[in-house]
Parts: C-alpha cells; sequence; structure tokens
C-alpha cells in the first residue's frame, strides 16, 4: 500500500517538470535582460514592455537583446540598434528632441499657464471686494437674528 | 459674451487636438531606415534552399522588397495587388517569407501565385529586425544605390501602388 503509494506521489513529477520554461543560463545576463526590456515597448502590442509582451516580435526582439548583453554591448549600443531600427518608439522614455519637446515640456506649460490664471483671477476677486463700513444698529440687527437662527434650530 | 470666449477657445483647441489624434494610425510607426542604406543579409531561398538571397545582387536595380508570410492574414488581402504589380512589369517585387514554415510557404505561393523572382526565407525574423518589421506585410522601395526610399507598412492597395509606388519608382529609375 505504501509504496502505491509512493508511486502515486512520484509517478507525476517528471510530467510536470516539462512544463516550467528553462531559465537563462546566466542569472546576470537575465537581470540586465529585465532591466532593459521594462523600459522598451513592444511594437506589436504598443501598450507593453518588451518584457511582459507575448508578441512573436517581442520574443525575438528579447532573444536579439540576450544575444547583444552576452556580446557585452553597453545598456547605450543596445537601446540604439533598436532606436535605429525602430525609432524613439521602443523606447519608454523619449528622449528630449524637436519633435518631442511639446511631450516633456506641455505639461510644465500646462502648469505655469495654470498657476497664471489662478493668480490672475485671485487679484481679480479681491480688487472687487469693497469694504462696505457696518453701522452700530446693523451689528446689532445681525446679532439678534443670528440669536433666533440659534433657537430655532 | 468675454465670458464664454475663453471655455469655448479651449474646448475648440481641445477638439481639434482630439479629432488629429484620432485621424492617426497608432500602428504606422515612421521608420527610421527611410534614407539609409537597406541592411545587408544573405538568406537562402525557399526554392532553391542551396542558393543564397542578397541585396548585393540587386545594386544598380529598383526593386520593392516585400515581407510575407503564410500564416499573416493582411498578406492574402495584398496578394492580388503584388501579382497585378508584378504582371505589370514595371517593377520587380523580392519576397522574403517571415517566420514561416517551408511547406507551408510553398504551398501558399502555389495556391495564390508567385509574385517573386525570388523568394528569401527569414526563419529566425533577424532580418525583419534589421529593417525594422514589427508586422507582415511591409514593403520597401529600394533603389539603384541599395537605399530604402520607402516603407509601406501593412498591405499595399492599389491605390498606394498607383499613387505612391509607382510615381516613386519611374522617379527612381530615372535617376
Amino acid at each position: 500500500m505504501i509504496w502505491l503509494a509512493l508511486l502515486i506521489v512520484l509517478l507525476p513529477w517528471p510530467a510536470w517538470a516539462g512544463e516550467a520554461k528553462p531559465l537563462g543560463e546566466d542569472p546576470a545576463v537575465e537581470a540586465r535582460l529585465k532591466h532593459l526590456a521594462i523600459e522598451l515597448r513592444c511594437l506589436v502590442c504598443q501598450n507593453q514592455t518588451l518584457a511582459d509582451s507575448n508578441a512573436p516580435l517581442a520574443e525575438d526582439l528579447r532573444r536579439e537583446v540576450r544575444e547583444m548583453i552576452v556580446k557585452n554591448m553597453s545598456d547605450k549600443e543596445i537601446t540604439d540598434f533598436l532606436v535605429e531600427r525602430y525609432s524613439d518608439f521602443v523606447l519608454y522614455r523619449p528622449p528630449v528632441r524637436a519633435t518631442t519637446v511639446l511631450l516633456w515640456v506641455g505639461p510644465f506649460v500646462l502648469l505655469i499657464v495654470g498657476v497664471a490664471a489662478l493668480i490672475i483671477t485671485v487679484r481679480r476677486r479681491s480688487q472687487k471686494l469693497v469694504d462696505a463700513p457696518v453701522t452700530d444698529e446693523e451689528h446689532r440687527r445681525v446679532e439678534q437674528l443670528l440669536a433666533e437662527g440659534g433657537k430655532r434650530s | 459674451m468675454n465670458r464664454f470666449l475663453l471655455p469655448l477657445s479651449i474646448f475648440v483647441v481641445v477638439v481639434v487636438f482630439l479629432g488629429v489624434g484620432l485621424t492617426l494610425n497608432p500602428r504606422e510607426i515612421p521608420s527610421p531606415l527611410v534614407g539609409k542604406a537597406a541592411p545587408e543579409f544573405s538568406q537562402p531561398q525557399l526554392y532553391d534552399q542551396e542558393k543564397i538571397f542578397s541585396p548585393a545582387d540587386l545594386k544598380g536595380k529598383v526593386w520593392l522588397l516585400n515581407f510575407w508570410a503564410s500564416w499573416c492574414g493582411g498578406c492574402k488581402t495584398e496578394h492580388p495587388v503584388l501579382m497585378n504589380l508584378a504582371k505589370s512589369g514595371e517593377v520587380s517585387i523580392y519576397g522574403m517569407d517571415y517566420k514561416d514554415e517551408r511547406d507551408e510557404a510553398l504551398a501558399w505561393l502555389q495556391r495564390w501565385g508567385n509574385p517573386y523572382p525570388v523568394v528569401g526565407v527569414d526563419q529566425a525574423g533577424r532580418v525583419g529586425i534589421n529593417y525594422g518589421v514589427y508586422g507582415v506585410p511591409e514593403t520597401y522601395v529600394i533603389d539603384k544605390q541599395g537605399v530604402i526610399r520607402y516603407k509601406q507598412i501593412g498591405p499595399l492597395d492599389p491605390d498606394t501602388v498607383e499613387k505612391k509606388i509607382l510615381p516613386l519608382v519611374k522617379q527612381l529609375e530615372s535617376q
């Protein structure tokens, strides 16, 4: 009986082992690949990084990047290789260029415009406030009304 | 009246931006390779695997390089356009069988016709990466000096062939 149980426990393991994907040979290479791949955009599913995507092209590009890492190329050389072929679009952090200036500066311009508009509005509003002198009679009337309101509630 | 002018103008600006955004195709990424030398390659040919297909053999010719695959739906759509273009004899279209199975590719050409004088095989997709291919079909116009002059992303249609490809080919031929 024990032997049968042991057999059942042990048998499925070889079958399961096949499902796990083999890890890359060198953990250092894989670490660099991951570090690079999260900065790179998959061209096919454009909102995914190269690390996340399962598209065949992403797999090929990961293979390509892995090979370049093994060849000891620097991060810049590797991203340059991809930019030469796929343009800045592969980078999740586009470089500052004439075409991307709006992208980089736009939010700050909007912020400045917003702050300026706020300051102007607040100033205008404070100019509109007029000093209205309150007489003693009015003051007494207000207190009376407030006291009445307090009773009612 | 003045009170509404500012919100209205902001609204108009936003609408213009969004409107232009709607007409853009996010799948069309301008290729940095246009105007640069077509990357070299030496790939085995589909029909005669002993023979090599290389752009160096085509120096002095204006030609099209068409990346396709038997598994690609857009290639089927594009195929009659390529057949017509090949038949017209205006320009030769060289094929690159991208990440495909050989027998399926051969069966596909057998079934739908073969517009290519030579088909190269890019099993691993490396030539594709060098050309910045990210979705087949893609077509490149390459001039006599081996410089990429135009890249078509997605299927060619008769309109594009008529208005862009053929005038460009004629202009490049005359150079």
